[in-house]
């Protein structure tokens, strides 16, 4: 636990002292987006390393961090304009309708007045107060991971993968299909900056600004993800990894502490995505789709899943390679399934697991 | 009330062609599955495969100034793509055959990703087409149309269906690869070698992959991703039919496409590629095992 600590701090000071050296805005932005993809990668890695489950529908989880998110900030009301649309034409089919009374169309009129006089204020209170977003966010994600976890986590085997894989389709089909709400397949812009202490005196630091928080709110989560490992959850989490019978008939929960991990990682990833929603100010349903949730489990699997800093190396170096590497552009996919194959026969724990190798050789050796 | 009575035999027959092609993939997932337990994530990319490799053959041929039925190369085809899960299976799938399912996926994961990327590299991006059959035509029969090449996905599926049930009950590989699903450690001992029924499992698998591709080439184009969706398609349909049951593939793709139709036609054309994951999600919740496959009584 205190080599985690000593490689956090480490790492934290010198992320935090580069944008003192290196003043170049490309450079600090792939750095804050390796912190973002670290925070989501981690999500997956307690998941996949300490409960030994697999996640297909990572990134969808970003989305719906990112998608939430913009939908309470954006200043074009897509909540209130979602919800009178839909209103609108229940009312008008149940007018037509012979059976119906008049009061219960002029009744779902006014609970649909009252929804979206709603709606319009959580948008007016999301953008005073831009913090609120990712949380709901966040709560929302919990949410639907509480409700696939149930289904998927409820036998032995491989369901979750199954679960995840459906669940993340579905939620891009619905980021694509419910344009009034989402803007549909073309994307949306003109999402508002992330000012969560309020607009400063001068806005033009934005992307230093986010780049500090990211990597600020990386450490928070990377402590909470130390402290869970190492505690009595931890154990039980690591207990079921290793038999997961054996763990039950020791009393432990198995179903409840695998949900309460996916759920966990489902908000990490979230919150990653509500940031990178007010990165750019722009998203699209295909940022969030299966192959990047494939490139997530890339980057745990190669980084080496069960292993904090395993997740960094892996989203360090898959982030990294291909913006070093462009002319290779076109190798690229070839290249990643290549190295998620090799990397699983040769180095199934990653190469967090192969440092750890070469660090016990290197300190404890035989004597 | 006369729109539906026009539509419902016409999203039928569509329907039938769309599950023929699910069923197809689904029995490849369902024949690697009983071999290993492992669910074949590059699945999909066998049948896009197929699909390009007979572009590729029917352009060579032309090529050379001949035209020849597009049923020619569908052998061919299937040749290529057992030589490519083969190889997959002997460098990737065997290496890694004493470590946990969950690796094993992984790993499939990484050979779609890697077939993608080989099939970019070849083929480009372009979205390619292949000829019918036989001529292009449309038949119309009372309410209902359809193309003729969808009467050849029928006839294919069903000899595919047909011949292997032929190869599971007659011949001594497919027996022995139902000994290995059944019980491996029994068939172990019956003298059977549990790589060799892998490689074969993938052999057949890539085989049947190929099929479905290069039949459903002619009705909507082949590119280097359209192997994904039509694979997770296809693996849905495997689930609602039972993971280890070939008769519930057929079933389960054939629903699959049938209601597909239905949804699409009926309830909704946004939604319409999700539906295959609702139902899944819905069979994971109310019968994981599947409509024919065979309850799993473990509880976490």
């Amino acid at each position: 636990m205190r080599r985690d600590y000593a490689i956090l701090v480490g790492l934290l000071a010198a992320v935090f002292l580069l944008p003192a050296f290196d003043r170049n805005i490309y450079h600090l932005q792939i750095v804050a987006v390796v912190g973002l993809f670290y925070i989501a990668a981690l999500g997956l890695n307690l998941l996949m390393g300490y409960a030994g489950q697999v996640s297909l529908g990572q990134a969808s989880f970003m989305g719906v961090g990112a998608y939430v998110s913009m939908i309470l900030t954006h200043k074009r009301g897509y909540l209130q304009q979602w919800l009178g649309g839909g209103f609108e034409t229940a009312v008008a089919w149940l007018s037509g309708q012979s059976w119906a009374p008049g009061g219960l169309a002029r009744g779902l009129a006014g609970a649909g007045a009252v929804l979206v006089g709603g709606a319009d204020r959580l948008n007016q209170f999301a953008i005073g107060h831009l913090y609120i977003a990712p949380l709901i966010a966040a709560a929302v994600a919990g949410l639907i991971a509480l409700g696939v976890g149930a289904v998927g986590l409820k036998l032995r085997g491989h369901y979750l993968a199954m679960a995840t894989l459906g669940m993340g389709i579905i939620i891009v089909k619905v980021f694509e299909a419910e344009q009034t709400l989402t803007g549909g397949r073309s994307g949306v812009y003109g999402i508002p900056k992330l000012w969560i202490f309020g607009p400063p005196a001068d806005p033009s630091n934005y992307k230093l600004f986010l780049y500090y928080l990211i990597w600020a709110l990386a450490g928070v989560l990377v402590i909470f993800a130390i402290h869970l490992v190492h505690s009595r959850l931890g154990r039980a989490l690591r207990a079921i990894h290793s038999d997961e019978l054996a763990a039950a008939a020791s009393g432990v929960p198995v179903m409840r502490l695998k949900l309460l991990v996916f759920v966990i990682g489902a908000v990490y990833a979230s919150l990653a995505g509500s940031i990178y929603a007010h990165l750019d100010g722009f998203i699209d349903p295909p940022m969030f789709g299966f192959m990047e949730s494939v490139t997530l489990l890339i980057m745990v699997t190669v980084g080496g899943a069960g292993s904090i800093w395993g997740a960094l190396l892996g989203v360090a170096l898959l982030h990294t390679l291909p913006q070093v590497l462009t002319w290779a552009k076109d190798y690229e996919m070839a290249v990643f399934g290549l190295i998620l194959i090799v990397a699983m026969i040769v180095a199934p724990k990653g190469l967090a697991g192969l440092l750890d190798r070469a660090w016990r050789a290197v300190w404890k050796p035989r004597p | 009330m006369d729109f539906l009575l026009e539509s419902l035999p016409q999203c039928l027959i569509n329907g039938l062609t769309r599950g023929s092609i699910y069923a197809l993939i689904a029995i490849g997932f369902t024949i690697v599955y009983n071999s290993t337990d492992a669910i074949n994530f590059a699945q999909g990319e066998f049948s896009m495969l197929g699909g390009m490799i007979a572009v590729s053959l029917a352009g060579a041929v032309a090529g050379l100034g001949l035209v020849l039925p597009t049923w020619v190369y569908v052998p061919f085809a299937a040749l290529a793509v057992m030589a490519v899960a083969s190889a997959f299976e002997l460098g990737a799938i065997n290496p890694a055959r004493k470590a946990a399912p969950v690796n094993l996926v992984i790993i499939t994961i990484g050979g779609s990703i890697l077939l993608k990327g080989i099939a970019m590299l070849i083929w480009g991006k372009d979205d390619l087409m292949l000829a019918p059959f036989s001529a292009a035509r449309t038949i119309r029969l009372g309410p209902v149309g359809f193309e003729l090449q969808s009467v050849w996905v029928w006839a294919a599926t069903l000899i595919a269906v047909v011949l292997l049930h032929l190869f599971f009950r007659r011949t001594i590989a497919g027996k022995a690869l139902r000994a290995c699903a059944q019980d491996r450690t029994a068939g172990a001992l019956m003298g059977i070698d549990a790589g060799r029924m892998t490689l074969i499992a993938f052999a057949l698998a890539g085989a049947i992959g190929a099929l479905a591709g290069v039949i459903v080439t002619p009705l909507i184009y082949v590119n280097y991703f359209s192997g994904t969706l039509i694979g997770l398609k296809g693996f849905c349909a495997s689930v609602l039919g039972g993971m280890g049951s070939i008769p519930g593939a057929v079933v389960g793709g054939l629903a699959i496409g049938v209601l597909e139709q239905l949804f699409g036609t009926y309830l909704s054309t946004g939604y319409m590629d999700a539906f295959a994951f609702v139902v899944m999600l819905a069979v994971l919740l109310v019968r994981p095992s599947g409509l024919l496959g065979e309850p799993e009584g473990d509880r976490a």
